[in-house]
């Protein structure tokens, strides 16, 4: 992926400064972190927070240089973004995330599909749902019953394996 | 007993009918994500991980090898046909392959690539199995010095080297650092960065974050783009077959780009691409038709597709007689390795020498099956093309999430790979590279142990890291390789390096 650099107009970019910040967050974290261990060096000197330690100073200088090329605006310019559709699909992940353990794999799966479908264009939930929790549910056979690999279940699944 | 007694021995092994198949199942998915734009081999091995924690660890691993294999046949296809690369490394053929395609000489261009990644990948291989008892005796002498220093080269190159920005491939390669920290520490057992939380403790799941990366990212991504390409699909017009003519263009542009492709894919570079672009730059020199080159000439398709499946079996060499991944899918194989409680790398030649060279061999079986799947069957490969973008998309987050819920159905971990996922979205929007994120994660606690393990040799004096000759070359190799292209683009030279980025597979 290569984003094409702008020439000027050379402004502030305020996005970069933001990036600059949680960069600079991050470090302070680790250090933070790495202070409350026990520095057991032993006979390297190097204990379990000189790492951390080390990323974290490497996170902060980054971060200031993140903020050198922010104000200067060197940072290249994003592509537009329609925020909607990327909205419909974390929120079909988090719907997901959050029917699983109680819907079951299908349903739950279900809905993150007709969700991502509804963010590239397929507006019709109604649908697009029953659409989704089929395909999952043919998904979930072969993978739970064949290929035994452990997926939740819930009141879609017992009906057609009851006990499974 | 030589290399090739070794190789006579794996192909009987991979001659098994059940490692066969594993072979056929790999090759068949790789072609088909290679072909398929938005998902490449790296996320479909990540995404198997869990699916293959109860089979057969020779299957598995040969499968995922053909997956890599496979997507690197699969990628050309699209790139022809559609102009958009099936993965990053058919972004030269394209070029020439697309401008053939719409002069109706679609079907000689799928040949070139298909006979030529048949050629590169049958020389390589070879390569693999004759250069790898050598490394393997190289790398027997390498200590925790020679092995730190050499991924500190592996961070840089992957990271600060290529690319259009140093800053933004260290931020993602320090990222990925800071990742690997979390979890118990695995030489004193003390809890860093878990911030009390149990499900911290084992560290960050390797395959949630590349899947929630690569698929989740990506998704997100190409959602959000306000300018929504449709591509379409140029239809194969004519004889598939190649003729005279063809054929005695394309057989030199094959040779080329697999002695430029495989030594490039088996350095610490960070992916297939680079061999590319240098595959063509060499056959638009030596051209004796340049006028063709950019209305499609049949050289510049050879010759890069030749580089490309040359690197992926160069890719191969680190990974097997060192440990050391050089490409975001070798990294995500290695984890594979892992998974079974297998380490790459010198040692394993000489514990499990079945399954290293049954792997080595079958990849000789994958590539023959490849140019069959390729050729003959190219018609199904093209309909694969024609899915509607909200179908794909829809179903490769299903199988991504089916992923991370079959390794541990957690909302936890189903948390983490949403939170990856939105991180992979804003790091594609900055321009940030992915790859240094997925190999920091990876090869961070290789390289911290490493380090302290020298260390503790040395008794803390760490100068003792440059006092071996090999430890100290390669650290002045990682030095230059961060310095020199810093220079490169303040001079204004940049963009030749932001050509060669390394992407994701």
């Amino acid at each position: 992926m290569s984003v094409q650099r702008h020439e000027p107009p050379r402004r502030r970019d305020t996005a970069a400064l933001i990036v600059a910040a949680g960069l600079a967050v991050i470090g302070g974290v680790m250090l933070w972190d790495s202070a409350r261990l026990a520095d057991l060096g032993g006979y390297s000197g190097v204990g379990p927070a000189s790492v951390p330690r080390v990323v974290a100073w490497g996170l902060i200088g980054l971060a200031a240089w993140t903020a050198v090329e922010g104000l200067r605006g060197d940072f290249p310019e994003r592509p537009a973004q329609n925020p909607a559709p990327v909205l419909w699909i974390v929120a079909g992940l988090a719907v997901q995330l959050m029917l699983l353990h109680t819907a079951g794999f299908s349903i739950a799966t279900g809905i993150l599909f007709a969700f991502t479908a509804r963010a590239f264009g397929k507006r019709n939930l109604a649908m697009t749902i029953p659409i989704g929790i089929v395909f999952a549910f043919v998904v979930w056979t072969i993978f739970s019953q064949l290929l035994m690999l452990h997926l939740p279940a819930g009141p879609l699944e017992q009906l057609f394996f009851p006990g499974g | 007993m030589g290399a090739l007694d070794f190789l006579l021995q794996g192909l009987a092994t991979a001659a098994d009918p059940m490692l066969l198949l594993y072979a056929l199942i790999g090759v068949t998915l790789g072609t088909a994500v290679g072909v398929l734009p938005g998902i490449g081999p790296a996320l479909t091995v990540a995404l198997l991980l869990p699916v293959t924690y109860r089979l057969d660890p020779a299957g598995s691993l040969i499968m995922f090898a053909g997956i890599y294999y496979g997507g690197m046949y699969g990628g050309s296809t699209t790139s022809i046909l559609l102009n958009t690369p099936g993965e990053s490394a058919s972004i030269i053929t394209a070029l020439e392959g697309n401008k053939m395609a719409r002069k109706g000489r679609g079907g000689p261009a799928l040949a070139t690539a298909a006979i030529g990644s048949f050629i590169a990948g049958l020389v390589a291989t070879l390569l693999l199995a004759f250069l790898a008892p050598t490394i393997v005796k190289l790398a027997l002498v390498f200590g925790p010095r020679e092995y730190f220093a050499l991924m500190v080269l592996a961070f840089v190159t992957v990271s600060a080297a290529f690319g259009d920005s140093a800053l933004r491939g260290l931020t993602s390669l320090f990222l990925g650092l800071a990742l690997a920290c979390v979890g118990i520490d695995q030489l004193t057992g003390q809890a860093r960065l878990s911030f009390g939380v149990p499900e911290l403790l084992d560290g960050i799941e390797v395959t949630t974050m590349a899947v929630a990366m690569f698929a989740l990212g990506e998704a997100l991504f190409i959602a959000g783009q306000r300018v929504q390409v449709d591509d379409e699909v140029t239809a194969v017009k004519g004889s598939v077959w190649m003729n005279r003519q063809d054929w005695a263009r394309s057989w030199k542009p094959w040779l080329r780009g697999t002695v430029i492709g495989f030594p490039i894919g088996a350095m610490p570079a960070g992916g297939a691409e680079i061999g590319t672009f240098l595959s063509y730059a060499t056959e638009k020199k030596l051209t004796k038709y340049p006028e063709e080159f950019g209305n499609g000439a049949i050289e510049g398709v050879a010759g890069p597709e030749a580089a490309n499946n040359a690197s992926a079996a160069g890719t191969l060499v680190p990974l097997l007689t060192l440990g050391l991944p050089t490409s975001a899918t070798a990294a995500i194989m290695l984890a594979g390795f892992q998974q079974f409680g297998l380490q790459p790398g010198p040692l394993l030649f000489a514990t499990n020498p079945t399954l290293v060279w049954g792997l080595i061999a079958s990849l000789l079986i994958a590539n023959a099956m490849l140019l069959v799947l390729n050729l003959p069957l190219i018609g199904l490969w093209v309909r694969l093309l024609t899915i509607p973008k909200p179908w794909l998309y829809a179903g490769i987050l299903l199988f991504a999430t089916l992923g991370t819920i079959g390794a541990n159905p957690s909302t936890f971990e189903l948390g983490m790979l949403l939170g990856f996922g939105v991180l992979g979205y804003v790091m594609r929007l900055f321009g940030y590279p992915i790859a240094p994120i997925v190999v920091g994660l990876i090869l961070g606690p290789m390289a911290e142990q490493q380090l302290r393990r020298a260390l503790s040799i040395s008794q803390g004096d760490w100068g003792y890291l440059l006092h071996s000759p090999i430890a100290a070359t390669l650290l002045g190799l990682a030095a230059l390789a961060l310095i020199v292209p810093l220079i490169l683009r303040a001079r204004g030279k940049g963009q030749v390096l932001a050509q060669l980025a390394g992407d994701e597979d």
